[in-house]
């Protein structure tokens, strides 16, 4: 029987890990994360959880033991936020090249220099190009439900996943969460059965060296080069979507919560107006759009659950009505401007799709975004009809 | 326990066919490093000359499985594998690391130190080249001083890092250093290794044609002029003991060491080296000597 706790989003993702039954766990502390390892330890020492801890002496090594024990058959979880996932940096594109199914939770902040310990998504965007999938988590029900997700899309596709929430916002802010039950986890989730048998008949050389064009191994059979799977993680990605919304599905069917949609709508139904972000900031973008509703606007919000693979297709179709788009990011790609504005005018382009876009960058380093902010922002870019090209901050009064 | 060379595993694990160099140190080390380990073996080994040795995809000329990893994970990589294979029930592989000296003394060297710390069940092998050999020889804190590397033109002014010293002030159970050049007390040392639970340290000298600059076959000849003029030591240290082995033992009954000009001469990377550095490189092997010699002596009188 599934229950409801009253938890954090660092309580709810140790919690999820242990009800996929994760075999190796290794992190690192760093805030506001630490909470999530410290919670999984303790399910290890009391028996709770028969896995693995390694308690490594940094974030890259906390990756590599994650890939070298996948690699072998492991189920595996590891945790970071900010400079820890830059110092995972080159590990990252390893997990992925090497096609192993590691989920991660991401507790989102910002990064030094200068320091901030305080929410925004700098870290995770700035490793978009990795290989992983990453899904942004609206709030700690969605974090639990993504990382029983997640292990089940990765492990289908071969692919590493992110699931980012927002730092201090989610990752220490109770609410209610309903566990699900560990039986109906069980059979949700079938056991890990890695891509190589590492103790196989014949020995293998994993992730050797590779040439640019293909060569043909003793049997005479020409094998891919190192474009060729490039390529193949690329395809892999692209077929992802699928894979996300069946598992959204069946994930439905059994717990009673649908994951039917790349994106989270809410009251886009006639909307001309689309508030477009990602993560918690969705739940003060619904806020806004009430109000804004309430005058008479015919406004609406469209949250990015799935950042990679990006969901361009359905982007455009939910915004195929739409009017003004006002994208609101957590992040800045510098000298140009925020990552999902960006990605949804490519979106749209190919659709011949020509609303007004104002980009906003907003709630960097923790500073705080209100509702009011979000309408007041809505209303100047649609009066300014979207002429504005340079994103627009908001909240940097000095 | 000294294995006599027909009493060597005849199975093969490192085929001909390498793409190492010719005359090259690590093929022969590693070739007895194989034979010792066996076939329940899960090697990782990062970025280098090893890598080479392993080939292009998609053949190798090794018959056991290797995790390749990054240059700087070597022992977390380990870890993982140990952990891995623990948490799946697979507890019958000896999991083994084999880096260079850059990979080890070096990038590596935080990862290595953490596992060790965690007496982590694996062992970790550094094959010494003395530089980073594969990228073109570019100084490494491996490298002894006097020698020339392409980013020292002018020769390495600092003495190698004590690596020995530092594995050991993490109180490890077992620790070894060898040479290709003894390959039957490079046996003894890594079968030995391969059955002690918790971290276990080897450090294996690898003569380099091109990086130091000799005729490939002078191989042996350098690895054994390295041992008989203590630039290299071979010795074990178990449970905190040192013990001299094979020709270092025997140097130590007899008393007899060359001086290191004979061994710095043969070698194209010494050819700047002045004759103040040569002073500075003999007090500095003289004195490391008598600390092993006096150490080993009072394992053997206690």
């Amino acid at each position: 029987m599934s229950k409801v706790q009253i938890i954090n989003g660092n309580e709810t993702a140790a919690m999820g890990a242990k009800l996929c039954r994760v075999q190796v766990i290794a992190a690192y502390p760093i805030t506001p994360q630490s909470k999530i390892p410290e919670t999984l330890v303790k399910y290890v020492e009391s028996g709770e959880l028969a896995a693995e801890f390694i308690r490594v002496e940094s974030e890259h090594s906390a990756l590599t033991v994650c890939i070298s024990a996948s690699t072998v058959g492991a189920r595996v979880f590891t945790a970071t936020a900010a400079n820890g996932l830059a110092y995972m940096h080159e590990q990252l594109h390893w997990a992925a090249g090497a096609r192993l199914p590691i989920v991660m939770a991401l507790a989102n902040r910002g990064l030094g220099a200068p320091w901030t310990i305080f929410n925004d998504m700098q870290d995770s965007i700035s490793q978009r190009d990795t290989g992983w999938m990453q899904v942004y988590c609206r709030d700690n029900q969605e974090i639990m439900d993504s990382i029983i997700m997640a292990y089940k899309i990765c492990e289908q596709l071969h692919v590493p996943m992110m699931v980012c929430f927002d730092g201090f916002v989610l990752s220490h802010t109770v609410m209610p969460v309903e566990i699900p039950d560990q039986k109906q986890v069980d059979a949700f989730l079938p056991s890990y059965v890695p891509h190589l048998q590492v103790d196989g008949p014949e020995p293998i050389n994993i992730n050797p060296v590779m040439l640019a064009d293909p060569r043909a191994n003793a049997q005479g059979v020409s094998c891919p080069s190192y474009m060729g799977f490039r390529m193949r993680l690329q395809e892999t990605l692209e077929s992802a979507g699928d894979v996300i919304l069946n598992v959204g599905r069946e994930f439905g069917e059994v717990f009673g919560r649908s994951y039917e949609c790349l994106l989270w709508k809410y009251r886009t139904e006639g909307a001309d107006t689309i508030l477009l972000t990602m993560g918690s900031l969705a739940n003060e973008a619904s806020l806004a759009v009430d109000a804004l509703r309430e005058k008479g606007w015919k406004a609406g919000v469209v949250a990015l659950r799935v950042f990679r693979p990006f969901p361009a297709a359905t982007l455009r179709q939910a915004l195929s009505k739409a009017k003004h788009v006002v994208i609101f990011d957590k992040n800045i790609s510098y000298g140009n401007e925020g990552a999902t504005c960006t990605e949804t005018k490519a979106a749209l382009f190919e659709g011949g799709l020509r609303p007004t876009i104002t980009n906003y960058i907003v709630g960097l380093g923790g500073k705080n975004v209100a509702a009011a902010d979000l309408e007041a922002a809505t209303i100047k870019s649609v009066e300014q009809k979207g002429q504005v090209s340079t994103p627009q901050w908001i909240g940097v009064a000095v | 326990m000294t294995t006599k060379v027909m009493q060597l595993p005849e199975e093969e694990y490192m085929l001909p066919g390498t793409r190492a160099c010719s005359g090259c140190g690590l093929s022969l080390a590693y070739r007895h490093i194989l034979k010792a380990l066996g076939e329940k073996t899960i090697l990782t080994i990062p970025a280098s000359c090893l890598t080479v040795l392993h080939g292009l995809y998609p053949s190798t000329s090794v018959r056991l499985t290797n995790i390749n990893t990054a240059f700087a994970t070597t022992a977390a990589s380990a870890t993982g594998i140990a952990a891995g294979l623990k948490a799946l029930g697979k507890t019958d592989y000896t999991v083994v690391g084999i880096a260079g000296d850059g990979g080890t003394f070096d990038i590596g060297i935080q990862a290595l130190s953490a596992a060790a710390e965690r007496n982590t069940d694996f062992l970790y092998i550094c094959y010494d080249n003395e530089g980073y050999m594969n990228t073109g020889t570019q100084r490494s804190s491996a490298t002894p001083m006097g020698a020339f590397t392409t980013t020292t033109p002018g020769t390495k002014i600092e003495h190698k890092k004590d690596i020995l010293a530092i594995m050991e002030a993490h109180g490890i159970p077992y620790m070894a250093s060898a040479s290709p050049a003894y390959p039957l007390d490079l046996y003894d040392k890594v079968a030995k290794a391969k059955n002690i639970q918790g971290t276990r340290f080897m450090h294996i000298n690898i003569p380099c044609p091109p990086g130091w600059g000799f005729p490939t076959d002078d191989l042996v000849k350098l690895g054994k002029l390295a041992v008989d003029t203590g630039m290299w030591v071979l010795l074990e240290i178990e449970n905190g003991v040192l013990r001299l082995t094979g020709r270092s033992r025997s140097m130590a009954r007899s008393g007899k060491k060359k001086p290191v000009s004979q061994y710095l001469k043969l070698q194209g990377r010494f050819k700047q080296i002045t004759p103040e550095q040569i002073d500075y490189l003999q007090d500095w092997i003289d004195k490391r000597w008598q600390r092993f010699l006096q150490r080993h002596e009072l394992a053997e009188t206690a």
